[in-house]
């Protein structure tokens, strides 16, 4: 019989490249990067590892690791699931762990998205997330046009005007970039104000260009092993509490019972991941919370659908500052996809990483180190409205 | 009996003004305006919006046979009229043909159709004549073109305009051409053409079917003919000696000249007009000229609802500046965008052509679920492999939820994206056109038009979008 995975396996050590516009790097630089940076941290070298994993919406094969890194002959997989990927990674190295298939596994997500010469992402046009590509039907639609569609509806049934509704976007934005200044590893290392948020150039009405994140290019990766194994390699680890992943059947946009103002996959996952934790009031008991925030109205409705906030009444406890890095539930205290920036398969390991240097006391700088971390959670969901692939992974002192 | 059983008419919503001309090129301008097709309309779209406005009230099962006449078929070799009957979904026994080469083809056509039911080949022959002409910048014929369709439906059951004669001459003289390789229409000066091609060539067929059977001008209620400009139409109406209330309006400032389409587009404007015992003269020119004579029964009033001319003609918007025309019409090379292009897949379009044509989607048998795209496994009660395809091109809808997006790949941004929700049940997700994007709202009411969605592998490439309700 299935049981819980709490606790079973801990992360020995972590990297993370630098985020963003990374001309002078290409995929084998960020991996290598992320992945030496890991075993620095986790005092292990590449002859430790037995297996690994990499994940990548836009690289091709398992061997984007194994040949930069010059693996073995080691099992590598590649994983792929939208903006799901990079918890994906971790997910599958987690449950070999616990099959006891392997001692010691990397994980590592990356992504190069500005060798293009366009912004946003490169199959936008032709695809994207988690839609099947067809000649006509959808064709041409965009992530920031799929989500703005949330946006839309969202005011409406909350009773937010237009002004109303853009206004508390931008106080999610304002937020997250300014956590994100804080933090060096952050591609858009800049403070906005609500003001310049709301003047900023359009995207997709109802949202602008400071509601949408930064494509970026960067890497993360994780060392994992058993649990009871993790004090053979350091003092200092967190273990995985739970893991959520709800993949929906895609129905938004054509069952009319879709409401446009909750993210179901989400729900879901986190229901699967707090289950795995233990977690019963998810509002007491954990400490801070990396969510997919590609768009400011992602991070607006995550904060429901995980049960931070009450339904529609997100905008209060927004006003209240309660979300803030300063606030009762800290939200992306990294600075989010929005600051931090959002190079697909590395994310979820960078949200993880978060939540790994808050809980270790490891966050750089005094500012942005928040107190007596214990459990943090990191979210991603790929897709769009409607037709998500959500991921959970909650991770604690051991 | 043979004749006209059904019609209809569309007129793109967006107008040019001659002011705006002005503006962009110079000149006193005047008051007037012409419709102009959105970007992603052309004459096969504007086809399936005629002819679905004339088929208001039947069945479309009872169509076996579709015309499209047009000067402008989107494809060189292709047919139009398949793409047509595709999207009005007339199933496949429907007999189709393309008619095209010159102004005159919309008569042509609606002789064919009656010869088909004459002969008993075809019962009820839908014929659809539209056009999409392009004026050279700054041209004469810039501030005259216009667009727009027609439709009819022909049979000799419950005629309503009964065609009782005809009389046709040919032509080979030269006024107006375009070779393959030419982009624009070519032609001579207007003084030697307008004489020696249009007056003389129209006059001769009009006096032909007079002569043919025993008529004088003085029997006729109204009198419909071609004009390639309002000036012509006027002092042809004067050497014809007819009386003013005889005259049907060729809507020069309104509408333009929209080519073959605009005799068959100005007999749609008499018959919103017509009552029984009228008697209607039907001219057209182009090539040679045909002439009818056409006699309207009480079955008139039984066709009455339909958007045609007038409905259309009111609703309308104006294009905001010339230079989006020009994006319109692609007539200036922009940068090159370094976005992936559109691409295209036959096979893909092929296994889902009850879908993106005639826009089916699958109702469940087994929980009455409308679902789109079709659902082998049902997105409701997860039934397998169990519904019924059902058109969903003609429900009404609400806009349920929207968004404008001002990065899309895109001639006019933003590009609008809506969720409608489908009066009866059901939802559809597409892009919006034919918007005032000040308008688009939640809860909008909407309906479908047939559309270029892009030209992705040098294919015209069809779908549905919403657009705000033309006539509530």
């Amino acid at each position: 019989m299935a049981e819980s995975i709490k606790d079973k396996v801990a992360i020995i050590g972590m990297g993370c490249t630098q985020f963003g516009e990374l001309w002078d790097k290409d995929g084998y630089d960020l991996v290598i990067d992320s992945s030496y940076d890991a075993f620095e941290d986790a005092g292990v070298g590449p002859k430790d590892i037995q297996a690994a994993w990499v994940g990548t919406i836009m690289g091709s094969t398992a061997t984007q690791l194994s040949a930069p890194m010059k693996l073995d002959y080691i099992p590598v997989s590649r994983m792929e699931n939208v903006c799901a990927t990079g918890m994906e990674v971790m997910r599958a190295a987690t449950f070999a762990l616990i099959a006891k298939a392997y001692d010691v596994v990397l994980a590592v997500g990356y992504e190069k998205l500005k060798d293009t010469g366009y912004g946003g992402l490169p199959m936008a046009v032709q695809a994207s997330g988690s839609e099947k590509w067809h000649p006509v039907i959808g064709s041409g639609d965009t992530a920031p046009a799929r989500y703005a569609m949330a946006a839309t509806r969202y005011f409406h049934k909350f009773g937010l005007s237009p002004e109303e509704g853009k206004r508390t976007l931008a106080k999610i934005s304002v937020k997250s970039h300014y956590n994100g200044f804080l933090n060096p590893r952050a591609h858009l290392r800049m403070q906005v104000t609500e003001e310049q948020v709301m003047k900023a150039p359009m995207i997709a009405w109802p949202l602008g260009l400071f509601d949408a994140c930064g494509v970026t290019d960067g890497a993360a990766a994780a060392i994992l092993c058993r649990t009871e194994d993790a004090r053979k390699f350091t003092d200092e680890y967190v273990t995985i509490k739970g893991f959520g992943l709800s993949t929906g059947p895609g129905m938004g946009k054509v069952r009319t019972d879709y409401d446009y103002v909750h993210w179901e996959e989400t729900v879901r996952a986190a229901q699967m991941a707090y289950a795995d934790a233990g977690i019963k009031d998810p509002k007491k008991e954990i400490s801070m919370c990396e969510v997919h925030d590609c768009f400011s109205v992602a991070e607006l409705i995550t904060y429901e659908d995980l049960g931070m906030c009450e339904k529609g009444k997100a905008k209060h406890d927004i006003e209240a500052g309660e979300l803030a890095l300063t606030g009762a539930h800290p939200f992306n205290v990294g600075g989010g996809l929005k600051s931090f920036g959002h190079p697909v398969g590395a994310s979820g390991i960078r949200e993880v990483f978060e939540g790994y240097q808050e809980i270790l006391g490891k966050a750089q700088s005094p500012e942005r180190q928040l107190k007596d971390v214990k459990l943090a959670l990191g979210h991603n969901q790929g897709g769009n409205p409607g037709r998500f692939i959500s991921s959970i992974c909650i991770v604690g002192q051991p | 009996m043979i004749g006209i059983k059904s019609f209809g008419a569309y007129i793109p919503v967006y107008r040019l003004s001659e002011a705006e001309l002005a503006r962009a090129w110079g000149g006193r301008g005047g008051k007037g305006e012409r419709a102009v097709a959105n970007y992603d309309e052309d004459s096969i779209t504007m086809a399936v919006e005629a002819a679905v406005d004339c088929l208001t009230g039947f069945d479309r099962g009872i169509v076996d046979s579709l015309l499209f006449a047009s000067t402008t078929p989107p494809y060189t070799e292709k047919m139009s009229a398949s793409i047509v009957s595709g999207a009005t979904d007339l199933g496949n026994e429907v007999n189709t043909m393309d008619l095209t080469g010159s102004t005159r083809v919309g008569t042509t056509a609606l002789k064919v159709a009656c010869d088909a039911v004459k002969s008993g080949s075809a019962k009820n022959v839908l014929l659809t004549v539209a056009d999409c002409r392009l004026a050279p910048p700054a041209s004469e014929s810039e501030p005259v073109f216009g667009d727009g369709a027609a439709s009819f439906i022909i049979s000799d059951e419950d005629v309503a305009v009964e065609i009782v004669d005809s009389y046709s001459i040919s032509s080979d003289f030269v006024d107006v051409w375009k070779r393959a390789e030419d982009s624009y229409l070519r032609t001579w000066e207007d003084r030697f053409i307008l004489q020696y091609g249009y007056t003389e060539k129209l006059m001769a067929a009009i006096k032909g079917l007079l002569k043919k059977t025993g008529s004088s001008m003085g029997d006729f209620t109204k009198v419909v003919f071609y004009s390639p400009d309002g000036r012509s139409h006027g002092r042809l109406a004067k050497s014809l000696k007819l009386e003013e209330g005889q005259v049907q309006s060729p809507m020069y400032g309104a509408l333009g000249n929209t080519g073959a389409a605009l005799a068959p587009m100005m007999l749609a404007a008499a018959l919103e007009e017509a009552k029984a015992g009228d008697k209607i003269l039907l001219a057209n020119y182009g090539d040679g000229a045909d002439a009818m004579i056409l006699q309207v029964t009480d079955q008139i009033e039984k066709i009455r609802d339909r958007r045609g001319i007038k409905k259309h003609l009111e609703s309308k918007m104006q294009i905001a500046n010339y230079e989006k025309y020009v994006r319109f019409r692609n007539l200036m090379q922009g940068e090159a965008d370094r976005r992936p292009q559109y691409m295209s897949s036959l096979p893909m379009m092929w296994r889902d052509r009850n879908q993106v044509i005639p826009l089916h989607g699958g109702r469940c048998r087994n929980c009455g679920q409308l679902q789109f795209p079709i659902q082998r496994v049902c997105a409701y009660c997860q039934s397998k492999d169990d519904y019924e395809e059902v058109r969903i091109s003609d429900k009404k809808a609400s806009v349920f939820t929207f968004s404008m997006d001002e990065r899309a790949v895109e001639v006019d941004p933003p590009r609008v994206w809506t969720i409608c929700d489908l009066d009866g049940g059901g939802r559809f997700y597409c892009q919006m056109t034919d918007r005032d994007t000040s308008t688009v709202n939640i809860d909008m009411e909407v309906e479908f038009t047939f559309r270029k969605i892009h030209d992705g592998a040098g294919v015209h490439n069809y779908f549905w979008k919403s657009r705000p309700a033309r006539v509530s």
